[in-house]
């Protein structure tokens, strides 16, 4: 690894590096993971496409900040440890994001290099360096600050809660994190397929938290097992993370037929409760036809799950184009290789099913696109005449999710806004001192890394609030 | 890791287990539920508290073996555990605060109604409970309910108590008139013929459902069901529902989902141990792997 640097000339000639990925047939038929990862080799070579800006925009365009070029220039010098370090310093859970971050809209749509060309795969590169580090254990490790004594709960096991909890027992205090399932990780465990996220990995992450003192209890639903009043009672403060769990339904006739499945409830079963194995003692419909409805990265998992429970044909209906698919690009890629069938421009009016309830189609009409709305896609109009009923044997509804009145009903001093969601100040903070809260609760349903951007934020507000200025 | 510290078979396929489980024996309502999970791998599971213990911090859970995961839960004995519990789940039952009601449990059902009287009883309204099975070896909790009031046993074969169904009993005692409530658990045509039956006498009538589930807290949605033609979800918006309002249609239907794959999963169990595992569970009303 003494080998000079290449100048910054040489840099600028190299392409970007592809990601190795299982066959797209192979893996179409079973639940491994997709892609398999740089090699120390491909990730030299890409880690020298980055040319350093002095002033990075690549760290400005992610949501936890972290030093992109540091750690990409430790690679550079065959530092994988100091790599590591720099990397998990910014960011608590780098094999997660470096798999799910929608990195084309944050870092990399920054970086100078996509400007003439393909902008450095720093998300590539960051799941290398993370898996290295796993593969290398010990290399990284959470040194808490001393104890302070201070005592803070956590609701929520997913993204944004293991991220405070991990950046709160760093500094020193008492963390426990309250998971309402019987095991921790949120989205990560039931709703991100393994062909995407191993599950391992999140169990890995969960274990360092554990080591480093984190406290976990599953099995406690706060709102049912105990108020939110009660918690605040017993811990110095209290950090709501719970997610936006309740699912959206299309609130069309017939949605509540036999096959039809909301993707939490599709992907819950084959993830968190591993329907996908046949020894599982969980059900899931495999059916011969799937209609999945949606465009985001929910309906992605969902179609491509379908696809490999065996559906012959796994569709997805959108109501508009390609172009405004919410999911990331990688993931419209990877659908489409494995045969996903993509019914774009496409809106259900209705649930066909048989006298036995069993969904039978899906009746739907054709749209077209008009004037951008207020999210700047432009907005799909339904065409007259154009209904037609498109067979399928069930059918996932993943067109979004609210957040889940079960802990906010029962502190009715808690300000929520008027979809529900927790108001929270930029730090974090509530409408009731001490009591924090992040992530999709806040939000309503966004992204894993925003979750664990408010995760890291409230985690600096919570110990200022704990230890004074 | 929650503990089984008593075991008793309450009727042929009725097992009532007590498990330790502190947080929730201190705090469950009458009506509430918890899901449990045996083990790794084991399905996730409502079941209704049927009683608690807050001394010992143990709850009563009252399981009919009608599949795997049922089966595996009541094949526990006694110093065994349950890996996962969660809850108290639901809204605690609605109860009136004073009066006369009559609590009409079916089958299992009748273990879910004991809470119900019980809290009814303590609150001092005048509780009839009105239960029943196919013959007394079915009837289960009749002494834990006539400490809570007058009970009236129905069996189908008249083998103990009145002959006939809990309906006719119901019906007897609406005509007699002075009813302010009716709370009903059982199975779904039952608790459907009960809701028949008091909508002309105008008399509200409570029922419990227990839907398909998974996580319990909303966030799967399995548990849709159609209350006066609104979507609800049971594990939070119910598990208790105006009877005179609820889809029993749908519910019964819906209920089936998987009861059919039960007898396919045995079937696909067995051609996998024949070497042909690659197929999984098709819906019912469809070829069988086997077929296609």
């Amino acid at each position: 690894m003494n080998e000079p640097k290449l100048p910054l000339k040489e840099r600028m000639k190299i392409d970007r590096q592809g990601m190795p990925e299982q066959d797209a047939v192979q893996r179409s038929g079973n639940f491994l993971e997709v892609n398999l990862g740089f090699t120390e080799k491909i990730a030299l070579l890409e880690a020298q496409r980055c040319i350093q800006c002095k002033e990075p925009k690549c760290v400005q365009g992610c949501p936890v900040m972290v030093n992109i070029p540091r750690f990409l220039e430790f690679v550079v010098d065959g530092n994988l440890p100091d790599a590591a370090r720099s990397l998990f310093g910014d960011n608590a859970l780098p094999t997660v994001t470096g798999r799910v971050c929608p990195q084309e809209t944050q870092c990399e749509a920054q970086c100078v290099r996509g400007i003439k060309g393909k902008p450095v795969a720093i998300g590539y590169l960051e799941r290398f360096v993370a898996d290295w580090a796993r593969a290398n254990r010990g290399v990284v490790k959470i040194e808490p600050r001393a104890a302070t004594g201070k005592k803070v709960a956590i609701v929520g096991g997913g993204p944004a809660g293991l991220t405070a909890a991990g950046e709160l027992v760093k500094l020193g205090h008492e963390v426990t994190v309250y998971e309402a399932l019987h095991k921790p990780g949120g989205v990560l465990v039931y709703g991100i397929p393994e062909f995407r996220l191993p599950k391992l990995i999140v169990e890995e992450e969960v274990e360092r938290l554990e080591q480093a003192g984190v406290k976990i209890e599953n099995n406690v639903v706060i709102g049912r097992t105990y108020t939110l009043p009660e918690l605040r009672a017993q811990f110095d403060a209290v950090f709501i993370a719970n997610g936006a769990g309740l699912p959206v339904f299309m609130n069309v006739p017939g949605e509540n037929l036999k096959g039809v499945y909301s993707a939490n409830e599709y992907l819950t079963r084959v993830n968190l409760m591993e329907a996908y194995a046949l020894d599982s003692d969980t059900p899931i419909l495999r059916a011969r036809r799937v209609a999945v409805v949606g465009g985001g990265n929910v309906a992605m998992d969902a179609v491509r799950t379908a696809k490999r429970l065996g559906a012959e044909r796994a569709m997805l209906v959108y109501r508009r184009s390609r172009a405004e698919m919410p999911a990331r690009v990688e993931e419209v890629h990877h659908a489409d290789a494995e045969g996903v069938d993509f019914e774009n421009l496409v809106a259900p009016l209705e649930v066909i099913g048989n006298d036995r309830k069993w969904v039978t189609g899906l009746k739907c009409q054709r749209m077209e696109l008009g004037e951008p709305d207020a999210s700047g896609r432009r907005s799909p109009k339904p065409m007259p005449g154009s209904e037609f009923v498109l067979e399928c044997d069930a059918v996932v509804v993943a067109i979004g999710t609210r957040a889940n009145p079960l802990l906010t009903a029962t502190c009715p001093d808690l300000k929520l806004n008027r979809w529900g969601n927790i108001e929270a100040d930029a730090a974090g903070m509530t409408s009731i001192p001490g009591i924090f809260a992040g992530g999709d609760i806040v939000r309503g349903a966004a992204t894993v890394i925003l979750a664990m951007g408010d995760g890291k934020r409230s985690a600096q507000a919570i110990d200022t609030y704990l230890m004074g200025e | 890791m929650h503990l089984v510290t008593a075991k008793v078979q309450l009727s042929p396929n009725v097992t009532r287990l007590d498990l330790e489980a502190r947080r929730i024996a201190e705090i469950r309502q009458p009506g509430q539920f918890v899901i449990v999970r045996l083990g790794n791998g084991a399905e996730r599971i409502p079941l209704t508290i049927a009683d608690a213990d807050p001394a010992r911090g143990t709850i009563a859970l009252v399981i009919q073996a009608v599949g795997k995961s049922t089966r595996d839960l009541v094949a526990l004995e006694v110093g065994e555990s349950i890996l996962d519990i969660s809850g108290p789940l639901g809204h605690p039952t609605e109860m009136i605060p004073a009066g006369r009601a009559i609590c009409v449990g079916g089958g299992v059902g009748t273990a879910v109604v004991h809470p119900i009287a019980h809290g009814l009883h303590q609150r001092g309204v005048e509780v009839i409970s009105i239960i029943g099975g196919r013959s007394r070896e079915w009837v289960i909790f009749e002494q834990e309910l006539r400490r809570c009031g007058e009970v009236i046993v129905c069996t189908d074969d008249g083998s103990y108590g009145r002959k006939g169904f809990v309906t006719d009993a119901t019906r007897e005692v609406l005509e007699a008139g002075g009813v302010d409530i009716v709370y009903a658990v059982g199975p779904v045509p039952m608790m459907r013929a009960v809701a028949n039956l008091t909508r002309p006498f105008g008399v509200h009538t409570i029922v419990s459902l227990n839907p398909v589930m998974v996580d319990g807290t909303g966030m799967c949605g399995g548990c849709r069901v159609d209350i006066g033609g609104h979507t609800k979800f049971a594990c939070v918006d119910g598990p208790e529902f105006d009877g005179h309002l609820v889809d029993f249609d749908l519910l019964a239907e819906r209920l089936g989902t998987y009861r059919e794959f039960e007898q396919q999963a045995s079937a696909v169990h067995t051609a996998c141990e024949a070497g042909n595992c690659r197929i999984g569970l098709v819906r019912p009303d469809q070829p069988s792997p086997a077929q296609l």
